[in-house]
């Protein structure tokens, strides 16, 4: 059987006598199931679409323009706000790319709990892009249970740094506060009934012959168009290609816990649903297997005065470190002159920092590569030729989040 | 008038022209190679303006080098050097499994450069980007507008280091109570 591809699927057979004309049509900005606040102005031929143009930019708040004037600690919490759903993994990314500049290693331990935190981000990211992409298909019941669970995950989340989703929780040098027993507790109880609740979707979803009809065959790309168009994360690995930076550049404890990619064959939106399916399970063998080898020693942040802000009971009580504690939050680190990039892998794609200092508490410039403003760069191309309906399927497919778009 | 001083590779960072990734670009495009820098693992090599679609079809077309998939495209404004802004390539190999940096410089009085949209079909948003952030217009790209910014924003080019970070026009009236 051929593959069906935008090509293809071009329909030549016009009738002679009937007159026919392109309809433009603005979809947005207001729109319910555009993630955000996105416009598309999409060049209809009857229902098909011939081209697509998103209008983007609705969200802009000049985040790279702010990094510019505050210290690399403070620029934290804004990390929070460009993808709002998932804000531990900006947190781990930007993180990361601020110690990749300093030169510095964490403890061990340290690793192990940014690892777990991200990987239940994940998980709640997951939950959230499958609960929001059934409803935009038409599938409502799934949203509820999605909900379920991530309810219970940001519980977890206020019991270890008291916010639910501007988490702000990772330090350069570590993280903000070690897991209290409760938290471990509760995460295990989780992770056991967790992959009952993964068969519960899939009761509800994989014999669904609406879900099969809208996910199966749309939106198909190619490895070769994805890798070229720069799209990462669950887009790219639908398409088969093995991409995933935690295997590529091992960061965090990742490479001492075993798991696989799961990689896609056809590339199209039932191959990205499947996906990240099966990273829902992949992640909770990596928090079962991180919680039974989480370090005793080492401590949640390293000891490195001149960066890592010192506990408060110390503060108050010794001379030295409120001198420390003064001089961080007043002027900042120093990083030394040069320019990095480092990727890391969020649940969207990949999230990537490059940051360029001259010397001082300040970036000069910060450039955030963020996944769902590139995987827009794609949509004209893999929204072409088919259906209007599917072009909310293909926004749900990317999983973008317009605050990261837009930054 | 200003006296245009020749380009030097940053000081201060370990010398990348030993790399191997380096030595090849040097090889077989040397009337574009300026010098590479290495910094933290990260290979940065500075090439000039006019070879630039010269080196990058060698990036995606030499096998040994083979750098299909694009990162990022991004800009950097320095008002004090002669060759005002910088923009900064990132590549990656997918089956090679390696990273390459290139920077290349762009006056302010020709803010010019040639787009590589016809190598990476995924650089068409980013340059739209840069191009609303910075100025720096794309020859040969499909379609340079605005895309974060508004069609009629007519306030400059916000990431410039002389915009104020308030903001131009209107914005500059507010009276802020101190």
């Amino acid at each position: 059987m051929a593959v069906e591809t935008p090509e293809t699927r071009e329909d030549k057979k016009t009738l002679p006598l009937l007159k026919t004309e392109e309809l433009l049509l603005n979809l947005g900005p207001q729109h319910p199931s555009t993630h955000g606040v996105l416009k598309v102005i999409l060049t209809l031929e009857g229902e098909k679409v011939v081209k697509s143009e998103p209008v983007l930019g609705f969200l802009h708040r000049g985040v790279e323009k702010i990094a510019e004037t505050i210290t690399y600690n403070q620029f934290i919490p804004h990390t929070d706000r460009l993808d709002y759903v998932c804000a531990m993994y900006n947190n781990f990314a930007y993180v990361r790319a601020v110690e990749k500049f300093l030169n510095i290693t964490i403890p061990e331990r340290a690793e192990y709990l940014r690892t777990i935190v991200a990987e239940v981000q994940r998980i709640i990211g997951h939950l959230f892009w499958l609960g929001t992409q059934a409803l935009d298909i038409g599938a409502m019941t799934v949203f509820f249970y999605t909900f379920r669970e991530r309810e219970a995950l940001l519980d977890l989340f206020v019991e270890l740094c008291g916010a639910r989703l501007t988490t702000s929780w990772y330090r350069v040098g570590g993280v903000e506060r070690d897991f209290t027993p409760k938290f471990i507790e509760g995460l295990y109880q989780f992770i056991e009934t967790f992959h009952t609740k993964i068969e519960e979707y899939d009761t509800l979803l994989i014999n669904n012959r609406i879900w099969l009809a809208r996910t199966k065959d749309i939106a198909i790309i190619s490895g070769e168009d994805a890798v070229n168009y720069g799209l990462s994360g669950s887009v790219l690995r639908g398409s088969g290609v093995d991409y995933d930076l935690r295997k590529v550049s091992p960061y965090g404890a990742y490479d001492k816990v075993e798991w696989t990619v799961p990689l896609g064959k056809k590339g199209d939106t039932y191959d990205r649903y499947w996906i990240r399916m099966e990273e829902m399970r992949e992640s909770t063998k990596i928090i079962k297997q991180c919680l039974d080898q989480l370090p005793e020693e080492g401590g949640y942040k390293a000891y490195l005065p001149k960066v890592v802000a010192p506990d408060k009971e110390r503060v108050f009580t010794d001379m030295e470190s409120m001198i420390y504690q003064f001089k961080l939050y007043s002027d900042g680190f120093k990083v030394p002159e040069g320019d990095i990039y480092c990727g890391t892998e969020a649940h969207k794609g990949e999230l990537g920092f490059y940051i360029v200092s001259q010397g001082g508490g300040k970036p000069y410039r910060l450039k955030i590569r963020a996944p769902s403003f590139i995987h827009m760069g794609a949509f004209d191309f893999m929204s072409k030729g088919y259906m209007i309906a599917d072009v909310i399927t293909i926004f749900g497919t990317y999983d973008i989040v317009m605050g990261e778009c837009d930054r | 008038m200003k006296r245009i001083k020749p380009f030097r590779v940053p000081r201060g960072m370990e010398n990348g022209q030993n790399h191997a990734l380096a030595k090849k670009i040097q090889l077989d495009t040397s009337e574009s190679y300026r010098g590479a820098t290495l910094f933290r693992g990260d290979l940065s090599v500075h090439i000039k303006r006019e070879g630039l679609l010269q080196v990058c079809r060698l990036l995606k077309i030499d096998p040994t080098l083979d750098f299909d998939y694009p990162v990022h495209i991004t800009s950097v404004d320095y008002p004090n050097d002669p060759e005002r802004f910088e923009v900064v390539y990132e590549f990656f190999s997918i089956k090679k499994k390696h990273r390459i940096r290139l920077k290349t410089r762009v006056p302010e009085d020709d803010c010019t450069i040639e787009s590589v949209t016809s190598i990476w079909a995924g650089a068409n948003f980013l340059e739209r980007e840069v191009y609303d952030m910075m100025g720096i217009r794309f020859e040969g790209h499909p379609e340079l507008k605005r895309i974060l910014l508004p069609d009629d924003y007519d306030e400059g080019y916000p990431l410039r280091k002389n915009f104020p970070i308030q903001g131009r026009g209107w914005r500059d009236r507010f009276d802020f109570p101190v």
